[in-house]
């Protein structure tokens, strides 16, 4: 099985770990992810400016790369540009004038695009599409001592027109989690927003909500978080040692991007883990676990 | 040739701003078949109708047209004159000159023109109009009512009451559905069961009225005054001739399942009453769930039945009758709270729905009255409500308002209050609905004396915190978020019409609104009818409303059905589409396109019959009828030719 892939910015620097860990996972499981030869900016925030079709002018043009690589399915590893692509695939769906619009903008691009020719697909979907069968076949360690909390973030799942499941009650990743044999906990802040871009200006929204919902994955009992988002990744991260610097009763928790995960249980080559990218480094749990 | 009158109304300046009526008459003077024009300001008005008689009579008029309003305001009203004067009714005719020319233009020179082709048109149907008589058709004076809750228990009394004789029918073992559940009623707190169960009494020992529970309507056929019912008599296993309801078979019954009654809260047997003041107070037995029929072993109530009622081999029983009138009364279930993800999708034990705090309020409920919260039975001593829980929410779930929710929410909080003297209810609200008979004083005394907190906000979250149920909301008044750690949760589900009715409508050939509820014939002037004749709607089959509603229109829907039996024959309009017997090839296009089902092809003649009740004049099968074999009485094909030839010439 082949599906084409897009990066995005965030892969190839700070979320470089995602990438590899997640290739590596779907190369085990035989799928190919071709990196499309040549991409553009998934238009982040700024795609989705209610006014400005121009904004929408880099995704299609990604998309346009899409459909022309020949494959169905054009899989986005960072959530936000999940959300952006197939938000911008509705957007132009929605209103023929967008459409002819932005394609009078399109003349260096051979190939026309109409939005039902390429889906995007996120790495969890992926996944079950391929099976659960297999993800459980692919898995070699035992996970059975690792209590798993799934966090979502919001990109996955709202709005609800372009959501993967329901945006309260998810369960995708649990059952992800419970085919690769760990244990899932559940606590009621996996859908709640990470503070997103408040990082930038207003780090103290970040902290506040990192608090609160790590707080609550460790009360319910978790070992490990894991997502899928590498902003919510940075937030959630990061922040936990600026919360221990301010609250030293505050217990920090690793987090790990659920391809990791996966990786650490199908025993994949280590060196697809940069542990250094990790603030709070999960090797000591990983150790203890038995994963390392 | 027929002598024709042409009548033009001024309709005030209504039509006579824009229509030049003076040039109209003149037209209409010089029009073949036109012997006498006459206007005249107010046509409808006594002097109007008057004159109408006595120009018929004076100038011998075969037929006349009156050209004013639209058809549906006086079609009647002129049709009632003319017939005091030995005129057929069918020979009046309206040509609208107000709603299709006056009211629509604003330039006399087009609206004069205009006003003189549609009155020609219409003397060219006039010319060829046969007199007609109404079709009589018999009643059978019996009604059907489907539901035995609040509403067909009032339907069924009030029409057993004027002396006809009624069939009540409910699916589940016992009469008294929703109501029977609640545990006081707003705004007055008296016992829902105190008020409800002498009703039922009354329903079970009135000699008009056949009760059947455990059943349901299978087939229908038929129409208004003469309707055919087939009933199923859905197994029980006990022979409730022979069934004293002595109660010893559910005593000994080693099973126990969830009770529906009490929402689940409770258990039952699989040989069960619902609630011990059922009417009949007969015994059931669960088929799923009795040991018996899963094993193979038990029969313990067999053994024990000392009037050897129960009868395993028992199976569907189904009786035909013929009924004049039916009334639906079907009731409503309750949104399921599993729908609610943000308010944990029905896997926290402490956040329910509003009919299972009205268990745990009754006395007779699982708790025996007292407000123990589902987890571990302990008393909540902050208890939080939240309204509009799947209503008013087009984007999600449904766009209406629930209507009962207000009240029974203000009610619950207020119950609470006077069980647990040291706790705390908050509600969350969107509005305040409390319209209706003191309905806003109830509400009042909520915040006042029973010291409710109102938060008028949505809540985005609800989840489970330790043994503490957490409610993140926000209170727009103050523009705060609130968070409230509370015992139990208590959300007033969305009301929804109860699971069936789709197939039941169906079934009965009446229509249900985008949201599933039946559709009354008019919203405001025919609000217990169905548009099938005969069939007339009760209670919250039709939308959510509250018990005294109810039961007005219960009482309304018996008084509509009374109406129909007080009439001696009923009376068809005769505009139906008959079948020229010597043009009919018996092709059957005509059956394929008919909605009522009023054509049959006989084989024996092969041409169409025509059943002249069930025909509704749409005219499809005059328009699908290859040979002009359909012709509509009064629309012929040569009528309608005419009148389009009438307007271009």
């Amino acid at each position: 099985m082949q599906v084409s892939y897009y990066p995005g910015c965030t892969l190839k620097t700070n979320a470089k770990n995602f990438e590899t860990s997640a290739l590596a996972v779907l190369e085990r499981l035989g799928v190919t992810a071709r990196e499309l030869e040549d991409w553009y900016c998934c238009g982040v925030c700024f795609s989705q400016a209610s006014d400005n079709l121009m904004q929408q002018i880099a995704p299609i043009r990604t998309l346009v790369k899409a459909k022309e690589s020949g494959n169905r399915q054009l899989l986005a590893l960072c959530t936000m540009c999940f959300n952006t692509l197939k938000r911008s695939i509705e957007f132009i769906k929605a209103d023929k004038d967008r459409l002819e619009t932005i394609q009078e903008f399109m003349d260096r691009e051979a190939t026309r695009f109409y939005g039902d020719e390429v889906d995007v697909v996120d790495i969890l979907s992926l996944i079950k599409q391929i099976g659960l069968d297999k993800l459980k076949d692919a898995i070699v360690k035992n996970g059975k001592d690792l209590k798993i909390a799934s966090y979502y973030g919001c990109m996955l799942l709202r709005p609800k027109e372009i959501a993967i499941d329901s945006p309260d009650d998810p369960s995708i990743m649990e059952e992800i989690i419970t085919a690769s044999g760990c244990e899932n906990v559940y606590f009621p802040f996996r859908t709640e927003c990470c503070g997103s871009y408040q990082i930038v200006n207003e780090p103290d929204i970040v902290k506040t909500r990192a608090k609160k919902i790590i707080g609550s994955a460790v009360k319910n009992g978790a070992d490990l978080m894991v997502m899928l988002c590498p902003l919510c990744y940075y937030n959630l991260d990061e922040m936990q040692l600026e919360i221990q610097k301010e609250d030293n009763t505050f217990q920090t928790i690793p987090v790990l991007y659920i391809t990791q995960l996966l990786a650490l249980l199908m025993e994949l080559d280590l060196d697809i883990h940069d542990f250094s990218l990790h603030s709070v480094d999960p090797r000591p749990v990983l150790k203890r676990k038995g994963l390392l | 040739m027929k002598r024709i009158g042409v009548f033009v109304c001024h309709c005030g300046i209504n039509i006579a701003a824009t229509v030049d009526i003076e040039a109209v008459v003149k037209d209409l003077k010089d029009y073949p078949g036109v012997v006498f024009v006459q206007d005249y300001k107010y046509m409808c008005s006594d002097p109007g109708q008057n004159m109408i008689k006595e120009k018929i009579k004076s100038e011998r008029l075969d037929g006349i047209v009156v050209a004013a309003c639209s058809p549906t305001l006086h079609e009647k009203t002129f049709r009632m004159t003319v017939k005091t004067v030995d005129m057929n009714p069918y020979n009046c005719e309206i040509a609208n000159i107000r709603e299709q020319c006056s009211w629509v233009h604003k330039d006399k020179n087009e609206a004069t023109p205009k006003a003189k082709l549609i009155i020609r048109s219409v003397v060219e149907k006039a010319l060829l109009d046969e007199e007609l008589e109404p079709v009589k058709v018999p009643v059978v004076r019996k009604a059907l009512v489907l539901g035995g809750g609040i509403a067909g228990i009032q339907a069924a009394l009030s029409i057993a009451n004027s002396g006809h004789e009624v069939i009540l029918v409910e699916r589940q073992s016992s009469i008294g559905g929703r109501m029977a559940q609640l545990s006081e009623t707003f705004p007055t707190l008296d016992c829902s069961q105190c008020i409800l169960t002498p009703k039922m009494v009354d329903v079970a020992q009135h000699e008009k009225i056949r009760l059947m529970t455990y059943s349901e309507l299978e087939d229908i056929s038929g129409f208004v005054g003469n309707f055919k019912v087939k009933i199923r008599q859905k197994t029980r296993y006990i022979d409730w001739d022979k069934c004293t309801g002595c109660g010893l078979c559910i005593e000994k019954c080693p099973q126990k399942v969830p009770s529906e009654f009490d929402q689940e809260l409770g258990k039952r047997k699989a040989v069960y009453t619902p609630f011990p003041q059922a009417v009949p107070n007969k015994p059931v037995i669960d088929h799923e769930n009795c040991t018996y029929f899963k094993t193979g072993k038990c029969q313990l109530c067999k053994i024990v039945c000392p009037f050897d009622a129960v009868d395993f081999d028992e199976a569907d029983k189904f009786i035909e009758e013929e009924v004049g009138a039916i009334v639906v009364a079907t009731g409503y279930d309750v949104y399921p709270v599993l729908n609610m993800d943000e308010y944990g999708s029905g896997k926290l034990p402490d956040v329910i729905d509003g009919l299972t705090f009205e268990r745990i309020l009754s006395s007779s409920g699982p708790t025996g009255g007292e407000v123990r919260r589902p987890s571990d039975g302990k008393v909540p001593k902050e208890i939080v409500f939240i309204k509009c829980v799947g209503s008013r929410d087009p984007e999600n779930h449904f766009p209406y308002c629930s209507k009962i929710c207000c009240m029974y929410t203000t009610k619950h909080a207020m119950l609470y209050k006077h069980r647990v003297h040291d706790g705390q209810p908050y509600i969350f609200y969107m509005d305040v609905r409390s319209g209706g008979k003191g309905y806003e004083e109830f509400y009042q005394r909520a915040q006042e004396e029973d010291k409710v907190i109102f938060l008028r906000g949505k809540v985005s979250k609800v989840y489970q915190d330790d043994n503490k149920i957490v409610v993140c909301g926000i209170d727009t008044l103050s523009g705060t978020n609130v968070e409230i750690r509370a015992d139990m949760v208590v959300l007033a589900m969305a009301i929804r019409p109860s699971k069936g009715v789709e197939e039941l409508a169906q079934l009965l050939k009446i229509a249900i609104d985008q949201n599933g509820f039946l559709t009354e014939a008019h919203p405001k002037l025919r609000p217990v009818e169905s548009l099938s004749a005969g069939i007339y709607l009760a209670g919250c089959a039709q939308a959510p409303k509250d018990i005294p509603d109810t039961v007005a229109q219960a009482s309304a829907a018996a008084s509509m059905v009374s109406n129909l039996f007080a009439q001696e024959y009923l009376l068809h309009e005769p505009i139906i589409t008959g079948v020229d017997e010597d043009l009919c090839s018996g092709c059957g296009l005509c059956i394929t396109v008919c909605p009522y089902d009023a054509r049959i092809l006989n084989r024996e003649k092969s041409i169409v019959d025509v059943n002249e009740i069930l025909c509704e004049a749409c005219g499809a099968c005059a328009a699908a009828c290859p040979s002009g074999a359909a012709q509509q009485r009064n629309f012929t094909d040569k009528q309608l030719s005419n009148m389009v030839k009438a307007i271009l010439s």
